[in-house]
């Protein structure tokens, strides 16, 4: 075999992902924590006022995160459906519903503070327009897979029948990203994607940049949390999930033993 | 790759490409509706409905902006660039309403041809910068005047 197809297909090995998550974990916490508080604290403080918008603009290093992430965590669970559908991958699965709540939390967060900063710039807190519309039923499709998982009892099923509605609604992602190139919109047009003329000064530029990357290791950050769950619970009788059990237990155990000693002393 | 995974890859492709072919007959069928609002040029050429509230969006145009001294009626006009229409509003304006911004009305055209709109929505541009940078974008044109 191949050493990089070798190298992929580890990763589909519950007891090889299980310790890599815990070993990462801390690091991964550590990064998107850190990187979070200097991205937002620069930004809603330090970056300057819009010309325009004046304060009311900050919401912008939160707002265009969150609906970056809603839609980059339905692309990552595209990619995940299509392993579970044709490789059959079960760690896919369990990745895949891990991912949902994280992406619909994302999603709503986007249209909440999307609302709140309309009412005062636009005069509305919600328009129907094509923006507006098309994420609102993306959080409609995030809530559908995560309802269809749990109520099939057979989770390879259940896991099938999420991945089937996962690529159903793939669709729906360049209609939110196009959607304000295609039509006419109240939604403004990208400011990021068209790097070569950026429509935002540098000096606020930065700031989002940040909490981007510092979203994205959230992400990271809550599906490896979600992740080693979901394998635990998956495989209760393995070997593995049996030790790690095992040594729970133990590490419980181990100190009320070295208390009662201090105590007998 | 084996033939029944290729085969399942298959259809997964298919299926993707059957929904977005879906998709793509339903907004082109819907083309219109999927509109938030007409463009001035489009009223003008007589596109919009008559019979109902419809929306339409512009810039305002420079020194059009007019405010009754004892009411909230304020009459200014929008452009594409190119068809200007009259529009007249009474209420509270979004903080963004000023002159040579986008605006998004809604309302009826009256017979005169004036825009009575019951809903002004300011429709914000993708530029972000601070007053400063705005300032030295801002001042060359304003001297040419």
């Amino acid at each position: 075999m191949h050493p990089v197809l070798k190298w992929f297909y580890q990763w589909a090995v519950p007891h090889f992902v299980y310790p890599r998550i815990q070993t990462g974990l801390p690091w991964v916490a550590l990064l998107a924590s850190s990187l979070l508080v200097i991205g937002l604290v620069w930004g809603l403080v330090f970056a300057p006022a819009d010309y325009q918008q004046g304060d009311a603009f900050r919401i912008i290093y939160v707002h265009v995160p969150a609906a970056w992430l809603s839609m980059l965590v339905y692309m990552a669970m595209t990619m995940m459906a299509i392993s579970v559908l044709v490789w059959r991958i079960q760690v896919a699965e369990l990745a895949l519903i891990a991912s949902a709540p994280i992406g619909a939390a994302f999603t709503l967060m986007a249209l909440f503070t999307g609302a709140i900063w309309g009412k005062p710039m636009w005069g509305a807190w919600w328009v129907w327009d094509a923006r507006l519309t098309s994420e609102l039923i993306l959080l409609f499709i995030y809530l559908g897979i995560f309802a269809l998982y749990h109520a099939i009892e057979d989770k390879r099923q259940a896991a099938k029948a999420a991945s089937l509605m996962t690529l159903v609604g793939v669709v729906n992602i360049p209609i939110i990203h196009y959607s304000v190139i295609w039509w006419n919109t109240l939604h403004q047009p990208p400011s990021l994607s068209k790097l070569d003329t950026p429509s935002i000064h540098p000096d606020m530029l930065w700031p989002l940049l940040i909490t981007l990357l510092a979203f994205k290791l959230m992400y990271l950050w809550m599906l490896m949390l979600r992740l080693r769950t979901e394998l635990l619970l998956r495989y209760p009788q393995s070997a593995w999930v049996q030790a790690i059990v095992q040594a729970m237990v133990q590490a419980q155990i181990q100190p009320t033993k070295d208390k009662s000693k201090d105590n007998a002393r | 790759m084996s033939p029944v995974k290729r085969q399942r890859l298959m259809l997964v492709g298919f299926l993707v490409l059957g929904v977005s072919a879906a998709a793509a007959l339903i907004f082109q069928a819907f083309q219109q509706n999927m509109m938030f609002f007409f463009s001035t040029s489009e009223v003008a050429e007589g596109l919009a409905p008559i019979d109902r509230d419809f929306r339409v969006g512009g810039v305002v145009v420079e020194n059009s902006v007019s405010r009754a001294s004892d009411s909230l009626k304020v009459v200014f006009d929008i452009t594409d660039l190119k068809t200007p229409i009259q529009v007249e509003y009474t209420g509270i304006l979004p903080d963004l309403f000023r002159e040579g911004q986008g605006i998004v009305a809604k309302g009826q055209l009256n017979a005169q041809g004036v825009f009575v709109a019951s809903e002004v929505l300011a429709k914000h541009d993708e530029n972000y910068m601070p007053p400063e940078v705005a300032a030295t974008l801002h001042k060359p044109p304003a001297a040419a005047y």
